[in-house]
Formats: C-alpha cells, structure tokens, sequence
C-alpha cells in the first residue's frame, strides 16, 4: 500500500491535481443537489466545505468517492477520469479514506478487525503486519486498550476515532471526512478534531465538511462556501471567515459564528 | 502530532462507592418495594393455582373424562409403546440433523443469489425466484409424496431409493424456500450505511456481503430462522405419510394394533423433548450474543 501511495506521488508530481470535480451535477428525485460544482484538490491540501445543511456538502463528498452516482460532469482522481463507468471503484476507494457523521463501523466486529479488514481483504496484508499497523495506531490516538472492545460499548467519540483509524490503516493518499463530529457531544469534539488536526500537520490532503468554524480556520488551507449546490466563495481562511465577498457568505457566517 | 492522544477518565465502580451510605430515604423505599414483590408474588402464585385447579377440575369431570383417560391415559401402553416409538424417533432426529444444516446452506446460497447483480447470474436468480415462490406455495406433504413416490418412479440409474434420503431431500426443498426468504429479510434489513462504509474501505460486492452484511442479517434473524428449524424438526412426521416407520408412524401402528391412543402422547413428549430445550438453548446464545455487543 506504500508502494501504490509513493508511484501515485510520483506519477501525479507537478502535472494533474490530486482530486478534481469539473461541472458536477447530481439530482435526488428532481431535486437539484449539485449545480454544476467544480472542485480542484492539490496534494497537501486541506479543503474544508462549509455551508448550512442541504448545500451539498454530504453529496459531493459521497460522489467524489463514487458512492453515488453523478448525474453530468466529470471527476479526475491524478489526472485520470474515475467517473467513468468502465473505471471500478474499488481502485478509486483503496486510494481515498471515508469517514461518515454516524461512525458506521461494523458493529459485529471488535475495534481491532474493523481496522484489518480492509488491509487483509482489499490490499493483500499479512494478518499479523495489519494488527501491527492497526495497533499503532490506535496506541497513538489513546484507543489500543480498547481493541478487543465491540464499537458499542465505546463512546461516540472513541467511535469516531476508531472510524478515522480504520480509514488511515490503508494508508490513504486522500481523506474524506463528512461532518464526522457532528453527531458528538461539544466534550467529546475535541478528541476527534485532535486526529484530524494530527493528519493535517503530516500533509494528509483532506476534503473536510464540518460545522465546527473555529477548526476550519485553524487547520484548513482553503475553505469552500458551498450554497444551492455550488461552490460560491472559496479561499484562504482568512480571506473567506475575514472578508466574505458574497453577500450569501457573510449572511451564513454571521449566523454561525 | 502525538500528543493526539486523549485519556479517558479512570472511574471504577469501586471508587465511587467509597464513603457512601445508604440514605435513611433510601432504606425505607427498599422496604417498600420488597413488601410490594412479595405482594405481587403471592398474587401471582394464588391466582395460577386457582385457574389450574379450575382447569384440571374441568378435566376431571367432564362426562367423558373416564374414557379419554382409558384411552390416551394408560400407563402399561405407555411403557409397551415407549421402545417402539424411541427407535422410530431416531429416525426422525436422523433426518432432522441431516435436513438442518442443509437447510441453512441451501437458503444462505438461494438469498445471497438474489441479491447479486452480475449479469452471468441471471439465470441463477430467475431459479431462485421461481423456486421460493413455488416451494412455499405447495403444501409440504405433497412435496413429500412427490419426492418419495415420483422420484423412484422416474427409474434413473445412479438416484437412490431410499426412502430417508428422499423425504430428506423433500423437506429441505421446502424450509429452504422459507429460510430463504427469513435470510433475505435479514440482508435488506442491514442499514445501507453498513454496506456504505463497506464499500468506501473498498471491499467488493462479495466481501461486503460475507464479512459485513450476512453476519449482521444472521444475528438478526435468529428468532426466526429458530421459528423454522423447530417447525421442521415437527414436520419430520410428514414422512409417515410415505410409510417411513418414524415416531408417529411407529405410535399409529400401535394405537392401531392395541386400540389405545397413549402411544400419540408418547410420541408428542418425544418431540417436545427435543423441541423445547432447542428454543431455550437458542433464546441463550441470542442474549449472549446481544449481551456481548453492548456490554464488555
């Protein structure tokens, strides 16, 4: 899996973007979710996607790793359309790491499988490496007494953070985090946003869609204000939370903040 | 970047129990509650004595009571019939363990075969439609008769005749229709979230159903899958209708031959025997299992 990490480095240095959405649209029942949404990642980029429920957010991030299916427009992952249907997207999602609002992990299995099982069935680890790897990790983020525990006996932030070491184990070259602290209580916040923050000093590009304005401003690169399926304003955090140009923004951040 | 690492707050039981005594208040409400148990308690155990008494006294007087007693009652025809119908009933156990797990096979593979998407498949899930809706639709003897008479007749060299393995074959074609379907409804009772997260850890569509989907499907649908596997370890008398010498046939036989009908009791306290314990050895493992996925 270093191997793949390190040639997808090297293949994509200084030619495509990372991760690119070009004029992405996606409709629920008629309903128009992404308008013509266009999104470029660069490799270290920690891209934050705020803006009020409904915007967008959730959808895109759920199409960017091809768990729905796009209505028009394209997306690249290095360079290469991943939108196309003859494209599996088994070979997308082993490159790109997912964490949902409500943790989702297996239930049935202790914390410890839950972290192998993608390493032993989707990219061939040994068994014993995979517990190794798992095992460092949750050392790291205060969770090893925890691996022989079922994910219900666990708190929800202890969840969310075994969620976000089960999606690092594979070590992914891109992270897509959708709202994952807002289903915790404000106290257990902290301990989830520590990891993110953790990943994002190590380079970790990251598409991020979070309610928390504070984290954005401190750890993302740049921040998008998606609203009615569009991005409508995008830049440094500073540019965005300090001098919104878009009425929409400033209106959205002056209730938020 | 490792300071990520939060503690969790050390609070054993044992801590907080220190230094604390129980409240005057509390001391009283305990008292009360246990005079209410025991209230509740003696309520309970007069009321259930009373409607037995009712019940059995009923039984006793009823006009014909002499009659039923002679004939479903008797004590020497119990103990004569119990030797006949132990060795029939073996039969029936034979074809129960046999049909079970066969049973489950075969409606894991009819489910999962339902749920697949490949278009090489598609035969295999047309047969898999047809053969649930058919098969619980016809009534099981019948399927017994076909198998047991219809089989033999067809004269194929290599297809066996006996009558065990074709009543077997007959049962298992039916309760693996239903399992089928209870095993069905387990896999689309899986929140779609599970199968999400499965798929964003880039497993297939096969690895997501063997490792995350059926083991959650099976858990859930325990109780009724039990439903059936007690429902089918009855039904192993349908074979009598063959004249396969089990434990109803072998209990008729001497009801027949000695005009007394307590060899019928008999054979029901021998399926009870095994009917009863199954369900609470699965009611057990069920609460283990729930037990062990909340608690630890």
């Amino acid at each position: 899996m270093s191997l793949s990490k390190e040639l997808g480095t090297e293949v994509g240095a200084g030619t495509a973007p990372l991760l690119e959405a070009r004029d992405l649209r996606k409709t629920y029942a008629g309903r128009v979710v992404l308008d013509g949404l266009s999104l470029t990642v660069e490799r270290h980029d920690v891209v934050c996607l705020i803006g009020s429920s409904g915007s967008g957010k959730s959808t895109l991030l759920r199409c960017l790793d091809l768990l729905e299916p796009i209505d028009d427009g394209v997306v690249r992952l290095d360079g290469r359309e991943v939108s196309d249907p003859r494209v599996d997207p088994r070979e997308v999602r082993r490159r790109i790491g997912m964490v949902f609002q409500a943790y989702n992990l297996f239930p049935h299995l202790d914390v410890l499988t839950n972290c192998t099982l993608a390493q032993t069935k989707v990219h061939g680890t040994a068994p014993a490496q995979a517990r190794a790897t798992a095992m460092a990790l949750l050392e790291r983020f205060g969770l090893a007494d925890k691996a022989g525990a079922r994910p219900d006996a666990l708190s929800g932030g202890q969840q969310q953070r075994v969620a976000l070491v089960r999606a690092l184990c594979t070590g992914p070259e891109l992270l897509l985090l959708d709202e994952i602290t807002a289903a915790l209580d404000p106290e257990l916040v902290g301990e989830v946003l520590d990891i993110v923050r953790a990943q994002a000093e190590a380079g970790t590009t990251m598409v991020l869609a979070t309610h928390e304005m504070g984290f954005a401003r401190e750890v993302a690169t740049r921040v998008c204000f998606l609203d009615g399926g569009r991005i409508l304003e995008q830049g440094t955090p500073e540019q965005v939370f300090g001098d919104p140009q878009q009425p929409r923004t400033r209106e959205f951040l002056a209730r938020v903040l | 970047m490792s300071g990520a690492a939060v503690s969790e707050p050390a609070t054993p039981a044992a801590a907080d129990q220190a230094g604390w005594v129980k409240s005057e208040r509390q001391r009283e409400r305990e008292a009360v509650a246990a005079r209410q148990r025991l209230i509740r308690g003696l309520i309970a155990t007069a009321v259930t004595v009373v409607v037995g008494a009712a019940v059995v006294t009923g039984l006793l007087l009823a006009p014909g009571w002499d009659r039923v007693q002679e004939y479903f009652l008797s004590w020497p025809d119990a103990r004569d019939s119990f030797g006949a119908i132990g060795e029939g009933f073996l039969i029936n156990i034979g074809i129960f363990l046999v049909a079970e797990p066969c049973v489950l096979v075969l409606g894991t593979l009819v489910a999962v075969t339902r749920q697949t998407v490949s278009p090489w498949l598609a035969p295999l899930r047309l047969l898999a439609v047809v053969y649930t809706d058919l098969l619980r639709g016809v009534p099981t003897i019948l399927v017994v008769a076909l198998c047991a008479i219809g089989i033999p007749a067809l004269n194929l060299a290599g297809v066996t005749t006996s009558l065990f393995w074709l009543t077997t074959l007959a049962l298992v074609l039916c309760y693996g229709a239903y399992v089928a379907e209870v095993i069905r409804a387990g896999i689309l009772g899986v929140h779609p979230t599970q199968r999400a997260s499965a798929e964003a850890l880039a497993l297939s569509r096969s690895q997501t159903m063997r490792h995350v989907v059926l083991p959650q499907a099976f858990r859930r649908v325990v109780p009724p899958l039990m439903n059936d596997l007690v429902s089918l370890q009855k039904d192993t008398a349908l074979i009598s209708a063959v004249g396969v010498f089990e434990a109803l046939r072998a209990a008729q036989d001497y009801q027949g031959y000695h005009f007394n009908g307590t060899s019928v009791l008999v054979a029901a306290g021998y399926f009870l025997v095994v009917a009863v314990p199954l369900t609470r050895l699965t009611d057990w493992l069920l609460r283990r299992e729930i037990r062990r996925e909340h608690g630890r």
